[in-house]
């Protein structure tokens, strides 16, 4: 009986292990990015452009990946572009799931006038083009990294607050808030220690989503050219410039866009199954 | 002797809502004394509980009456203040185990929070307590039970673990807002000679919310019959059932069903009764419109 913990969190998911696996080699490459590319990703050397990658005929060995127009290592300049994706990724995420969460908490606890004006203002916020919005805001602030977090903060953090909001709404109708509110707690210790750990799995679901949706964000930036500065090796970059010689050299465009779409597939895999295995509910 | 709560012309509305859902309502405790409260659901037998704790739900808002705990007038205090008394003196046996105990917290910490929050035990002390309270409330293994997490419990351990939370702290009152309801029947003779027992050892006056006649008869010594909001009866429990004076009153003891006769078929309660009754409530509703 007091070992009820989880006959779904036992079993090992493959979810989790694929997802957190890719991830874990993505932030390896990123932590070692220097260490271990082939090539230094900015050299260009144009008597290697266009190299294809390394099964095919033509291709140079050292250039596993095969090098773009400008005959930069492609394999190089991703691994160094995971750099600025996970940055990206773990900073944005982590600040927008922090402001979003707290109104959302604030909303969903308190009610009343604090509510409706964090409501009513998720819903104008919600009425924006978020890529459009995203754009309008770097142009006003200015290329670079603070200027992307920011960018991702104010355009997703409606997310967080949608639903957190819902679910501390939920929390507060139950029974053990009123017996917290009856042993005399405090609201603030009503909010952080009664209802906080009961969204907390929703959070980080949430949150891990929202790591992926950064690393989008960044790289449609980058793609318009909007992203931390033009010569920095990002995903995005690569696949705006890979776009302009597809035909020619397809692999520019290729490679980056299957390790975005993996990366961003594991963000969200692994937030489905960590919400699995922590959700008190199915445990 | 001043009773220690003390409910008085207490009325409260829903939100934009005519209808007041407590009417009037009069109710005094005296210090070590239990009082059942008797209505059929939706009489606002919790809701006198609610109001006194300060966890009314968002839609019921008290328009008048003033409600002494200690000889405070809590509805005055600011809410911080009455907090911390209802904290203190306080404390509620709630009626659904299931949604009473978070669900993410260990057992220990939400038993002892109270202690060391509001009366600023020590850790060890109040850990000591909590253990001493389990024993007390005839739980196997303490030790265990305070490191385990409430889904890894049952329904009847859960009242029992709340049945000691709300002693932990010595209260002078507890309000038991139908603790049995969510139970299986055998388990709730069980609970209710619990409850019975820790009352009669800490003495502490208790208000119990129930529909239940038949445990107002094991468990209390005065009663308040309710019905649409209003108080029709308040009477020691032996003049009540010796000779109920309200016509409601007494065909709701007559609808009770009887070990010493149980093939007799069961007494609805009248309709006549129900019109009578309703009417009165239109009236009472009447003079305090016309007072107001």
């Amino acid at each position: 009986m007091l070992d009820g913990r989880g006959a779904v969190g036992r079993k090992a998911s493959w979810r989790l292990i694929l997802s957190g696996g890719w991830l874990v080699l993505i932030a390896l490459l990123a932590v070692a990015a220097p260490l271990i590319s082939p090539h230094d990703p900015l050299e260009q050397d144009l008597f290697a452009a266009r190299l294809p990658p390394f099964w095919m005929h033509g291709a140079d060995p050292s250039y596993l990946l095969g090098t773009d127009s400008l005959g930069r290592d492609v394999l190089s300049r991703i691994i160094h572009g995971s750099q600025i994706a996970l940055t990206v990724a773990l900073i944005a995420g982590l600040a927008t799931g922090f402001v979003g969460s707290l109104l959302g908490l604030l909303a969903g606890y308190l009610r009343g006038r604090t509510d409706l004006l964090i409501s009513r203002l998720v819903d104008i916020w919600m009425a924006f083009p978020p890529v459009l919005f995203a754009i309008l805001l770097i142009a006003v602030l200015g290329t670079g990294l603070s200027s992307i977090v920011i960018a991702i903060v104010v355009i997703d953090w409606t997310r967080f607050c949608r639903v957190v909001r819902a679910e501390a709404m939920n929390q507060s109708k139950m029974d053990y808030i009123a017996s917290a509110v009856v042993a005399g707690q405090s609201r603030a210790g009503i909010l952080w220690r009664e209802i906080g750990p009961n969204v907390l799995p929703t959070i980080v679901a949430l949150l891990t989503l929202e790591m992926g949706i950064a690393v989008i964000v960044e790289a449609i930036l980058s793609f318009v050219n909007l992203s931390i500065s033009t010569d920095a090796p990002t995903w995005g970059g690569m696949i705006a410039e890979g776009r302009t010689a597809v035909y020619q050299a397809w692999w520019v465009l290729v490679f980056p866009l299957v390790v975005l779409f993996l990366t961003v597939l594991s963000f969200s895999q692994i937030g489905e199954g960590l919400k699995d295995r922590f959700d008190p509910v199915l445990r | 002797m001043s009773a220690f709560l003390t409910i008085s012309n207490l009325s409260a509305m829903l939100r934009g809502g005519r209808q007041r859902v407590l009417r009037s309502v009069d109710l005094a405790l005296e210090a070590g004394e239990v009082r059942g409260l008797v209505g059929e659901s939706g009489a606002g037998k919790s809701m006198i509980g609610k109001a006194v704790l300060g966890i009314l739900p968002s839609a019921v808002t008290v328009v008048e009456g003033e409600i002494l705990l200690d000889g405070k007038n809590l509805l005055a205090m600011p809410q911080r203040d009455r907090r911390r008394l209802i904290g203190t003196v306080a404390a509620l046996i709630p009626q659904d185990p299931l949604t009473a105990l978070n669900p993410s917290r260990r057992i220990g910490r939400q038993i002892t929070d109270r202690l060391v929050d509001i009366l600023g035990w020590s850790k060890a002390n109040a850990h000591a307590r909590a253990l001493e309270l389990l024993d007390e409330v005839k739980i196997e293994n303490p030790e265990r039970v305070m490191a385990s997490y409430p889904h890894e419990l049952s329904g009847g351990m859960r009242q029992r673990v709340l049945i000691a939370s709300a002693f932990a702290a010595n209260p002078k009152m507890i309000i038991a807002d139908e603790p049995t309801t969510a139970l299986d029947v055998t388990v709730q003779k069980q609970i209710l000679r619990l409850i019975r027992e820790m009352q009669a050892r800490h003495g502490t006056a208790m208000l119990f919310v129930t529909h239940d006649l038949g445990v107002v008869s094991k468990v209390c010594q005065k009663l308040s019959v309710l019905y649409s909001g209003m108080i029709v009866e308040d009477r020691t429990v032996g003049e009540f059932f010796a000779a109920p004076r309200h016509a409601y009153s007494k065909a709701l003891l007559a609808a009770t069903p009887k070990y010493t006769d149980p093939f007799a078929s069961l007494l609805p309660v009248d309709d006549s009764v129900i019109a009578a009754a309703d009417e009165e409530v239109r009236v009472a509703d009447r003079e305090w419109r016309h007072a107001g």
